[in-house]
């Protein structure tokens, strides 16, 4: 099984030169310390900053500089910062090429749901609705199984969904999917060690398996 | 030059009334109204609705007047960090209305820029999209979505001029310019208060045509939610 950041590390092979992205909270924030350096790209933060940096050193702390998930950081060489609404327009507008975002459970389908156990916890969807409505692609990065053995790669999402048909790869603790257009998600690759015939067993949706499903590779 | 300047909060605030929709400017703690809430705290009102990305935590910001149980209506995109907000929503103390970040900052911009309604992308297919119109553009549905408008709208700026005019930094900008528009009475607290024709006219974020009151904030505290360093 990956660990969060080696699923961030996998994520992070995904990344185009020239890309301009959005991280989410948790595994997909752990994703930025994998691109390779080699790679020119801006982090976006949708409260308001294209260009985040690494965080700061103590005495570089900034309150007027944060993250979208409240954390101090720093600026890149180029970066600029607008309003709520700009970050957004940006975002619907199609011009952040790649989300990668957490989530509670994946459909067959492309159906996402990540804000809300109805009754235990309601934080709010923040921009997730948002960024998953417009992204031209979004990776997701979750866990394949919950804590009590349940599949959370469904036939159809038992939580409230954040958005509709909208995610592209799943890179889980698991394996690598990616979730085909007309429906399925197609095994790309295994987590090392771990068999077809398990990721199989743990995935409740439809699995896709053509041919030999390669081990990760996470040498660059 | 229109003079905008009052005392300080104080009086900034003192006509807020029971019942009013307030708009708070900030994202997490970043770029809130400190002093201008600290004013309102000191006020016998009740049943407001508040418009603001966030709530607070439990003893800062709104989550402060929360605690007071001035709070009738909460519309937010995240709440998370506010146990106190948790426990009055699933006791039904507090109504909530949870809208996506994008759609909440456009229904503001909405809101002051004279556009009743617009569609949006976000929240189609979800319980967001419950009892709004659905509409088809170029193979892709959309929901409408109308624009928010507050009483009184409460900003944030690191330097104004007495004429209004705004200017932010870092990413303490977020909702401010929008609420600033969306007021009907919009007060703005600055941490740098100038005359006006100190500030270069191109370097201003927010006119100060939006803008009916400013004064110079003071003892900014200005909390970190999650102070992250490198060594």
């Amino acid at each position: 099984m990956l660990t969060k950041d080696q699923i961030a590390q996998r994520i992070a092979k995904e990344v185009k030169d020239g890309q301009y992205i959005n991280l989410g909270i948790g595994i997909p924030t752990l994703v930025a310390n994998y691109i390779p350096e080699n790679l020119d790209v801006v982090l976006q933060s949708e409260n308001g900053l294209l260009g985040i940096g690494p965080f700061p050193t103590e005495d570089k702390v900034d309150p007027d500089l944060i993250n979208a998930g409240k954390q101090t950081i720093t600026m890149t060489k180029g970066s600029v910062l607008f309003s709520s609404a700009e970050s957004f327009a940006m975002i619907r507008g199609g011009h952040v090429q790649l989300t990668i975002l957490g989530a509670m459970e994946v459909s067959e389908n492309g159906d996402i749901s990540n804000w809300k156990i109805p009754g235990k916890m309601v934080k709010g969807m923040g921009g997730a609705m948002d960024l998953v409505a417009s992204a031209e692609r979004i990776i997701v990065a979750m866990q394949h199984c919950s804590k009590d053995g349940q599949s959370k790669l469904l036939k159809s999402c038992t939580l409230p969904i954040t958005g509709i048909r909208c995610v592209d790869m799943i890179v889980s603790d698991l394996a690598v999917l990616e979730v085909l257009p007309e429906g399925g998600f197609k095994l790309l690759e295994r987590a090392p060690g771990i068999s077809v015939e398990e990721i199989q067993a743990k995935t409740e949706g439809k699995l896709i398996v053509e041919g030999e499903i390669p081990e990760m590779n996470f040498a660059s | 030059m229109i003079n905008k300047t009052v005392k300080n909060a104080q009086e900034a605030v003192q006509d807020v009334f029971s019942n009013a929709v307030l708009m708070f400017g900030g994202f997490g703690l970043s770029g809130i109204p400190e002093n201008s809430i600290q004013a309102l705290l000191g006020m016998d009102i009740n049943g407001l609705t508040c418009i603001s990305n966030n709530a607070g935590v439990d003893d800062f910001g709104i989550g402060l007047m929360l605690q007071k149980r001035m709070v009738k209506k909460m519309i937010s995109s995240y709440v998370g960090e506010n146990a106190e907000f948790e426990r009055q929503l699933l006791s039904g103390e507090l109504e909530v209305e949870l809208i996506p970040q994008g759609t909440l900052a456009e229904r503001v911009r909405a809101g002051g820029a004279g556009i009743p309604a617009f569609f949006t992308p976000a929240g189609v297919g979800t319980e967001v999209a419950e009892g709004k119109e659905l509409r088809e553009f170029d193979d892709k549905l959309y929901l409408l979505e109308r624009w928010l408008k507050a009483d009184f709208a409460f900003v944030k700026a690191w330097k104004g001029d007495t004429a209004g005019n705004l200017i932010y930094k870092g990413t303490a900008r977020n909702f401010n310019p929008m609420m600033a528009a969306a007021g009907k009475i919009t007060i703005a607290e600055v941490e740098e208060l100038v005359p006006a024709g100190e500030l270069d006219p191109n370097q201003i974020h927010t006119p100060g045509i939006y803008v009916q009151r400013i004064f110079q904030g003071k003892d900014y505290e200005k909390r970190i939610e999650q102070r992250t360093v490198r060594k």
